[in-house]
């Protein structure tokens, strides 16, 4: 059965396979962590079919910094559920250096992480079947937020209020 | 003090409805407990020995008699009729039932109150000092600058799963530092710079725990719209150099030592070199608001009196040590002693907290502070009212005149209540009440700090006090280590073990070996801490061991 998951807040079929679905067609759309992209790099970059690398934690953004063009997706992978530097991957990636495909979290993430991580910039979650049903409504838990992030995972802006500006 | 806007009271009441919604699923069965975990440390709720123990955030300590009130309504209702403040200048609940404690974050949302970010990995609770804004020996109050990093730091995206823990704390008057600056994640130190303008020095990588460690500059000079820039760029590189592989290896400061100050430095500069500064920019009209928030109140135009002239000898001896000077003639800063011998230090029952509320309206413009020493202060009494406040204190038990000598310890919750204590500390503090009630003494040893921890968490701050007591588990026995030489505030330092632990019934008589030493060997007006300094630990230990084995 095909994947679902959480994208741009509604539930979708993930269109795109991992090397661990077995044979994915030269087109298909494939994720590959970052270790797999670094250790055969030319051979993905062949293919002709949609290209996304998921960070492990210790992944330096930095390094993945020279193929974003090249990739459709990209993401963060969480371990377990205190997992954290995922989300200044999120931050890094979409603010520092501008990509705009899709944001991919997956991993041990629940929807009680999910706001959070939409503010970081994710706007894909991979959750586990049960919790796709209310997951959306997770991105709405807060209306307003102290600090300018990167909100383009939520669905609706918050209302701003910057500690560092007047209201 | 910072009042919430709509924005502010919607954070806080969506967070009471997410965690409403989350103890629902965990209760029902949708949520493993360890899951559940990672989500209710996040708003200070713990699982404890008894009962669940809810932390309830005090921002920089302050509280209104409004608060005080709610404090005390929750302790009733919800609680056993008591609440235990901490060296963080928080409140604990001890006995609080899991499935009400939405209801007890509701009511604390509706008098501006929360427990967010009180426990877990995330940025804690900035703390600060308990005279801001009264103390003459202040650059500059530092609560509107607590209250711009509580509003950064609350609900930060990035920060949300650090390595460890995150403890920043402001002062405003670095000479003194009666915030504990130096041993925190981030110290903030507001400074005059080298052309005359406000800003910040920066500490990093202090704390206590386990490997104690005194923090040290990182930047010199600041300036003070880059504050929260900054504070990203050294949240950043500890969020993703940190160690997550080792809990006790995971602060913020064994990155620092393991990096180096300097390499660590050159790394947050780098960071804050690459930040899109201008975002996090603090501008003058948002200070100038902040401020706002802060202004002093109405003090009348009063000339110093002295208040304990003529009156009887308790309520000078209590003038003396329990109140502070204030840099508005005619009005003294009141400690509230929560150091009852008997009673467990910094706790306070529910009718306590009613009456600390109506003396904080009577007194002292409807405020009161919490200090990180485990007592409150009523900053701002008129000098002609200390009489009648100290006998409406004095009648609740709150006027134990000990602010600053032996009696008034600091002291985690122990085995009594802690899961990871290895060693009661409420009944050791009572033992040491028992060994040294008499005033004459205790007032003749001067200024000198006990501070104890039921475990290496430190959360007694024991590393830094001029006697520290740890809690250590023997064979299932409870057993006390003791340091002396440590000190807190400006001049830090970590104290020196004296040798190997003692059983229980022998703290108070180490405690009194280690003070005859002190009285034999003081110069005049020397303190015990530079007594210590000087002559080094050999003759303290030599006399508390020595004085066992003959016994």
């Amino acid at each position: 059965m095909p994947r679902r998951l959480l994208r741009d807040g509604g539930i979708v079929l993930d269109d795109w396979h991992t090397t661990s679905d077995g044979d994915v067609p030269d087109n298909g759309a494939l994720i590959l962590t970052f270790a797999e992209w670094q250790a055969d790099r030319e051979r993905w970059l062949a293919r002709s079919g949609r290209l996304g690398v998921v960070l492990a934690p210790p992944d330096e953004v930095e390094r993945l910094v020279p193929d974003l063009k090249r990739l459709t997706l990209a993401g963060a992978d969480f371990p377990g559920p205190s997992e954290g530097r995922g989300y200044t991957q999120g931050r890094l990636l979409r603010e520092r250096f501008g990509f705009t495909g899709e944001l991919r979290a997956r991993g041990a993430i629940r929807r009680d992480h999910i706001f959070f991580l939409a503010r970081c910039g994710f706007n894909s979650f991979e959750l586990p079947e049960s919790e796709l049903g209310d997951a959306a409504a997770a991105l709405s838990t807060f209306s307003a937020a102290y600090q300018l992030a990167n909100d383009i995972g939520l669905p609706a802006a918050l209302t701003p209020r910057s500690p560092a500006r007047p209201a | 003090m910072y009042r919430y806007d709509t924005i502010d009271r919607a954070l806080v009441r969506e967070r009471v409805a997410e965690f409403r919604d989350q103890t629902r699923r965990f209760l029902d069965g949708e949520m493993t407990e360890d899951e559940f975990r990672h989500l209710r440390l996040r708003n200070g709720l713990y699982i404890q020995t008894h009962a669940p123990m809810l932390r309830v955030a005090i921002p920089y300590g302050l509280l209104a008699a409004s608060q005080l009130r709610a404090l005390a309504s929750i302790a009733r209702h919800y609680d056993r009729g008591y609440g235990h403040f901490t060296t963080r200048q928080n409140l604990q609940y001890n006995w609080p039932r899991l499935e009400q404690v939405p209801d007890i974050l509701a009511e604390l949302a509706e008098v501006e109150m929360h427990a967010i970010q009180t426990s877990g990995n995330c940025i804690r609770n900035t703390t600060s000092d308990p005279l801001a804004g009264v103390a003459a020996d202040e650059l500059e109050d530092p609560r509107p600058w607590c209250e711009i990093i509580r509003q950064w730091s609350t609900f930060h995206p990035e920060f949300t799963y650090l390595p460890r823990k995150f403890k920043i704390a402001v002062t405003g008057a670095p000479t003194q530092d009666r915030a504990a600056t130096l041993v925190h994640d981030i110290g903030v130190h507001i400074v005059q710079g080298p052309d005359g303008e406000r800003g910040f020095r920066i500490l990093a990588g202090g704390g206590l725990g386990r490997t104690p460690v005194i923090g040290q500059v990182i930047r010199e000079f600041l300036p003070r719209k880059d504050l929260l820039s900054y504070l990203e760029a050294v949240l950043r590189v500890y969020n993703r150099e940190g160690r997550r592989d080792n809990i006790h290896k995971a602060r913020i400061k064994i990155l620092v030592r393991s990096l180096g100050l300097a390499e660590f430095t050159r790394r947050v500069e780098h960071e804050w070199q690459l930040i899109d500064r201008s975002r996090l920019e603090v501008d003058e009209a948002k200070i100038e608001r902040m401020r706002g928030f802060f202004a002093p109140p109405a003090y009348r135009s009063l000339a110093d009196v002295e208040p304990a002239a003529g009156q009887d000898a308790a309520f000078r001896a209590w003038y003396r040590y329990n109140t502070a000077a204030h840099k508005v003639s005619g009005y003294r800063a009141v400690y509230v002693s929560l150091k009852k011998p008997g009673v467990a230090p910094g706790d306070a029952t529910d009718a306590q907290l009613d009456l600390l509320a109506d003396l904080a309206e009577r007194y002292s413009f409807g405020e009161a502070r919490v200090t990180h020493t485990q007592n409150l202060v009523l900053a701002d009494v008129e000098q002609g009212k200390t009489f009648e406040l100290w006998r409406a204190l004095a009648q609740a038990g709150l006027a134990t005149p000990n602010i600053g000598t032996l009696t008034d310890m600091i002291c985690c919750p122990g085995l009594d209540f802690c899961s990871l204590a290895n060693a009661g500390s409420i009944d050791v503090a009572k033992l040491i009440n028992l060994r040294f009630d008499d005033y004459d003494y205790v007032y003749d040893l001067g200024e000198i700090d006990i501070k104890m921890s039921g475990c290496m968490n430190a959360c007694g701050h024991h590393h830094v006090g001029n006697i520290g007591i740890l809690g250590v588990d023997k064979g299932g026995q409870e057993w006390y280590q003791i340091t002396i030489g440590g000190a807190a505030g400006a001049e830090a330092a970590l104290g020196t073990v004296i040798g190997p632990s003692v059983p229980k019934n022998e703290v108070a008589e180490s405690i009194a070996r280690l003070l005859d030493v002190y009285v034999e060997y003081r110069r005049d007006g020397e303190r015990f801490v530079d007594t210590v300094r000087r002559l080094g630990v050999k003759p303290f230990k030599e006399r508390v061991y020595a004085a066992t084995a003959a016994a």
